[in-house]
């Protein structure tokens, strides 16, 4: 027997739980006891105060969605340029408002598509864009300045933004009209999500550059997205979500004052993002708590009183790991469930995945449902009506108070290691996360947490299938390598080698802000892997710390 | 079930950073009794053989989740032969669509493990195979 029968006969067969799960026990995802029922004693003193005002329990606009809806922002990108574009067009048609850049990882870890490494990575989980040229084509029919765009880019997001700049100069778009988020986060990704490049410190000046060139450039554009989401991917509970999220926040802000920034400029552009699981009112109770911690620890630590500094923006990813193989199509009431959570906790834009997404890129028929289900949670559930219909339960309110407290200690025993940086440089935070997820993982075998048609309720001879699977098209990787080469052929080679010495020369002081340099190695057609080997020339690569 | 005395290296090839899975198994596979060694993240196919036959290890298990498994696997097992070091076994793990399974386990891999199984089941192969 081959080991695929074996395991399918085994998987089908389930390993050894009973066929119902016991009641749910009465403690949320995160591990906070859960009373029978909250009483008005219980909440008694505790005043969630009115949406708009510090410290935003309700959320940080007067007006709930009723001035405007969050922003529908399917995650996507695949192959070439000219595959993305089309893929871009077809959502931008069905109603999608805003843009979501998925980069191939060969573009988030800064090497271009002919180095060995990258070869079997083209256009596999992203677009490639190895240069302005490929960035062109991306955004070709799609005006800059009516369409908001998030890219999902850290290690090279200083790059990204820069072509992006460019792109918007090609197409006589004002930089100050640009809207849109890099993620540019990078202490999470040395913590969960690898694609690092240089070490922690010279990150944290890049990070600080795009911030600050950002507040005057484009003013309207997200120079940051902190993220918990992938932290949480990886096996962390929701309060830890948030309170890994929060110290990478604080340590940003730290470190843009220590290069002269103004908390109560800067802080009005920073933005957040986090994960929806399936916890509903832990998830809904987990955004009430971020807005009121954001704002009050920008009050305590750095003494931020304005309330437009102190608005905790957010987007969410509804999906990730709660989604399934296993009796796939369970993922779109998963991903309902995850939506209003989402909303209710007040999110500014929704990214929700689609059904197959937990082991394909989406098709167009799993895409096309995903954005749907936010449109029918937008437009049918009547949730956007009214400003935080949840605020004053007192299961709610408490919860929040409960959630505030428990991440407080979070936030508390990262500061007494040392901060998140030395925890990072350390992989204090890695093995911790490591065994999370080992946690997690034990939880689902051993039946304790219940994941409907996986460990629980499945069927005999079930097959998981798909009716369409999605492939990217093999051609892409050679196509992407052959544009790659004319680019080389065609541009000034004496432009660029002038723009990546200068960029080396601005990388080799302490503090002068890249951005103006990297913008012209863009326009000069250089690439992301000779910026990025330029930077590492001066600052040497992250010695990722193994720790198990 | 033992894996006393067990060498396994478990590896990232290319440049995928989702290392949970890997320190998932790398931490199972310790407590089952194996000595395992773990590389960390975007490991050429080469650099992987190479430590492998270095460290004398029984099996390698490579984790990847981008969707360059056949490209790296098959590039993992030539640089294996090219060492001769056929006899270590060679395990998959990661986001593995089903219709490749069998492709893999054709060009020589031992198990391909995906999420949603049970860490005991995969402890269960890597003892049956290596034993």
């Amino acid at each position: 027997m081959s080991t695929t029968d074996r395991t399918d006969k085994q998987r089908a067969a389930g390993r050894a739980l009973a066929a119902t799960p016991p009641i749910p026990a009465p403690v949320t995802a995160s591990g906070i006891d859960i009373p029978r029922v909250v009483t008005a004693d219980m909440v008694a003193g505790r005043d969630p105060g009115l949406p708009g005002e510090p410290p935003f329990v309700r959320g940080i606009f007067d007006d709930g969605y009723r001035g405007r809806l969050w922003t529908f922002r399917q995650y996507s990108g695949f192959g070439t340029a000219e595959d993305t574009n089309q893929r871009y067009r077809f959502l931008l048609d069905s109603g999608q408002t805003g843009l979501s850049v998925a980069l191939d990882l060969p573009t988030q870890c800064g090497l271009d598509p002919t180095d060995p490494l990258a070869r079997s990575e083209i256009g596999k989980v992203g677009v490639s864009l190895s240069s302005l040229a490929e960035a062109e084509i991306l955004f070709d029919g799609i005006d800059l300045g009516a369409i908001s765009t998030s890219f999902t880019i850290n290690g090279t997001a200083a790059i990204v933004y820069a072509m992006y700049c460019a792109v918007a100069d090609k197409q006589g778009v004002p930089r100050e009209k640009l809207t849109g988020t890099i993620q540019n986060d990078i202490l999470k990704e040395y913590v969960a999500r690898g694609t690092w490049i240089f070490p922690v410190r010279p990150s944290m000046r890049l990070i600080a550059d795009t911030i600050l060139f950002s507040n005057e450039a484009t003013p309207r554009f997200n120079p940051i997205s902190i993220a918990g989401a992938h932290v949480r991917d990886a096996g962390a509970t929701a309060v830890e979500e948030l309170g890994y999220t929060l110290a990478n926040g604080l340590a940003y802000v730290d470190e843009l004052i220590r290069r002269g920034g103004d908390a109560t400029r800067f802080a009005r552009r920073l933005s957040f993002f986090f994960y929806v699981h399936m916890d509903f009112f832990e998830e809904v109770c987990k955004f009430r708590a971020a807005r009121k911690l954001w704002a009050e620890l920008l009050e305590e630590r750095f003494g931020v009183t304005d309330p437009n500094a102190r608005r905790l923006r957010f987007g969410v990813v509804c999906g990730g790991s709660s989604l399934t193989a296993a009796q796939p199509y369970n993922n779109i009431v998963r991903v309902g469930l995850e939506t209003m959570a989402a909303t209710l906790g007040g999110a500014q834009s929704i990214f929700t995945c689609a059904f197959d997404e937990a082991f394909q890129i989406p098709t167009e028929f799993s895409a096309e449902i995903a954005l749907r289900t936010q449109q029918i949670v937008a437009y049918e559930s009547g949730i956007a009506k009214t400003v935080d219909p949840l605020g004053g339960s007192y299961y709610v309110e408490w919860l929040t108070e409960r959630m505030e407290q428990e991440v407080r200690r979070i936030i508390d025993e990262i500061d007494d290691y040392g901060g998140v940086v030395k925890a990072i440089e350390d992989g204090y935070l890695q093995l911790r996360i490591a065994e999370r997820a080992r946690e997690r993982k034990k939880n689902i075998d051993s039946g304790k947490t219940v994941v409907v048609g996986q460990n629980y309720f499945r069927r005999e001879n079930q097959t998981d299938e798909v009716g369409e699977v999605f492939k990217v098209d093999p051609t892409a990787a050679r196509r992407v390598e052959e544009k790659y080469r004319r680019v080389l052929d065609r541009r000034d080679t004496a432009t660029v080698k002038r723009s990546l010495e200068a960029l080396e020369r601005a990388a080799a002081t302490d503090d002068e802000n890249l951005m103006p340099y990297l913008i012209e190695c863009c326009h000069a057609y250089a690439t992301v892997g000779e910026m990025v080997a330029t930077l590492k020339r001066q600052w040497g690569e992250f010695q990722e710390p193994i720790r198990l | 079930m033992s894996l006393n005395g067990k060498r396994i290296l478990i590896a990232k090839p290319g440049l995928d950073g989702h290392d949970v899975g890997a320190k998932v198994i790398a931490l199972a596979l310790r407590d089952a009794g194996a000595d395992v060694i773990y590389t960390g993240l975007r490991k050429s196919p080469d650099y992987i053989a190479r430590i492998a036959v270095d460290e004398d290890v029984d099996a390698v298990g490579l984790s990847m989740l981008s969707g360059s498994h056949l490209e790296l696997v098959a590039d993992t097992m030539r640089e294996l032969a090219a060492r001769d070091a056929r006899d270590i076994k060679v395990f998959v793990g990661g986001t593995i669509p089903k219709e490749d399974h069998a492709a893999l386990l054709e060009a020589g891999v031992s198990g391909v493990f995906t999420a949603d199984m049970a860490l005991d089941d995969v402890l269960e192969t890597v003892d049956r195979v290596l034993s």
